[in-house]
């Protein structure tokens, strides 16, 4: 495996940062490993790392009493997972398990704040990058948020099927 | 525009005369969702081409437009995988091995798959969408070597609507690299979770030669096909296949048209560039 040196510099994420910046990144940073059912984080706890997974996956998830667990988003090898510790009060507000053997790259969010409060060049160039995963992220929970694949015609054909009998006519949705 | 009679010319006589086909075959696929087997009583086998659909009547309720999900290369019944939505396709759904329903068809405009010769295929499906495809990914690997990567990109809302789940992992045997996600999963399901159009970035193909295909509810084709543009695909080697409300099948009742478009006749299947511009358009 490549050391986090030569490996942050090849990542999309990390691609953009001039190589001071990047040093100072590499040095907030760890490599990690998770077995199957282990978790990176728990909701509720102090967020102070972020992860660029590796190898595996890690499921976001959350936990209620009548829904049970549900896994709301998952990350593979690649993707940046993490953003809590950037944002006050810097609590993570769901679980992060390893759904399979996982290798991440963990940084040292604390660390991290603190050399971005020293060097706002710094802040905002990372601020910049983690906005970008935000966004995406926020794109694609919206667009979940249609429920594409629901069966919402279902609801809608029980009004229309008395029309439809009426009409002779019926309202389905072609397979 | 074409005029209506050039374009109805081209339809056989008796185009809209239900053939009598008997349920030789029923499997339940998910809770909602069935793919029935059809043998035709005369004997004659309906020719397809991957990508059209038929109008199936389930006699006293109604006909409803569904593509045809099975293989148009090998000997067989005709297959449809319906989901249980609506009246017609619930009456379909209470069908039972030996009953006789109505088909008529095939109609519309097929996948054109074989255009991918020497290039790379991305399949595109979401929920049901992925039965109209099935046709296609099965002409391409019984011309497998034709074709270089091929890649099979699929989101459904959870785990338990995946369709087809043993024949995505023969798929994936036979070189289809399969990448599947669903919306929501518990936590017994270790797959993806995610939109499946963020699947496009992961995938490994060339756009510069790929022919992508796309098949789902309209919203998720276009992210999926900007998603695909994105990456590189261009926008006339995207084709997506529209929903709409499809009587006649011919072009002579109007109700599928889509500005100059008679989906039943100009489509189902169409290249994104085409399309583009009435997919953003509203109340259209």
């Amino acid at each position: 495996m490549r050391t986090i040196e030569h490996y942050l510099p090849d990542h999309p994420f990390f691609a953009k940062l001039d190589p001071e910046a990047l040093a100072v990144v590499a040095g907030c940073a760890t490599n990690v490993s998770f077995a199957p059912g282990e978790f990176l984080f728990r909701e509720g706890q102090p967020a102070n790392q972020f992860f660029v997974i590796r190898r595996g996956r890690v499921a976001l998830q959350v936990h209620g009493p009548s829904a049970g667990t549900v896994v709301v988003d998952t990350a593979d090898a690649g993707d940046v997972l993490g953003w809590s510790w950037l944002v006050p009060p810097y609590v993570w507000l769901f679980d992060a398990r390893a759904a399979e053997r996982t290798g991440a790259v963990s940084f040292d969010g604390a660390c991290l704040r603190g050399k971005c409060e020293e060097d706002p060049h710094l802040g905002y160039e990372l601020m910049k990058l983690v906005t970008q995963v935000m966004f995406s992220r926020l794109v694609a929970a919206r667009v979940r948020l249609l429920d594409l694949y629901g069966n919402k015609e279902t609801a809608d054909a029980g009004a229309l099927y008395a029309a439809a009998i009426a009409s002779g006519t019926s309202h389905d949705s072609p397979g | 525009m074409t005029h209506l009679a050039d374009r109805l010319s081209g339809q056989p006589s008796g185009a809209m005369i239900p053939r009598l086909f008997r349920v030789a075959d029923r499997r339940q696929d998910t809770s909602d969702t069935f793919t029935m087997m059809l043998e035709p009583t005369d004997g004659v086998s309906l020719d397809f081409i991957p990508g059209q659909f038929t109008m199936l009547s389930a006699f006293g309720v109604g006909e409803v437009p569904i593509s045809v999900s099975g293989s148009a290369i090998e000997e067989g019944p005709l297959q449809h995988t319906i989901r249980d939505v609506g009246a017609v396709t619930h009456a379909l759904s209470r069908t039972a091995v030996g009953d006789v329903v109505g088909v008529r068809g095939p109609y519309g405009t097929g996948w054109n798959v074989g255009d991918a010769d020497g290039g790379d295929v991305v399949f595109v499906a979401g929920g049901i969408g992925l039965a109209p495809l099935r046709p296609a990914v099965l002409e391409v690997l019984h011309h497998r070597q034709r074709y270089g990567q091929v890649v099979l990109l699929y989101g459904t809302r959870s785990p338990e609507d995946l369709l087809f789940t043993a024949e995505l992992k023969r798929w994936e045997n036979l070189g289809v690299q399969v990448l599947v996600t669903v919306d929501y999963g518990t936590e017994s399901w270790n797959g993806r979770v995610g939109l499946v159009t963020t699947l496009v970035a992961r995938a490994g193909f060339d756009p510069r030669s790929t022919v992508a295909i796309v098949c789902g509810p309209e919203i998720m084709m276009r992210y999926a096909a900007g998603a695909l543009i994105e990456r590189g695909v261009r926008p006339d080697r995207v084709r997506v296949s529209l929903e709409r409300n499809m009587r006649c099948g011919v072009g002579l009742c109007g109700h599928c048209q889509y500005r100059e478009l008679f989906v039943c006749l100009d489509g189902p299947v169409l290249p994104f560039d085409q399309v583009t511009g009435l997919l953003g358009v509203r109340e259209l």
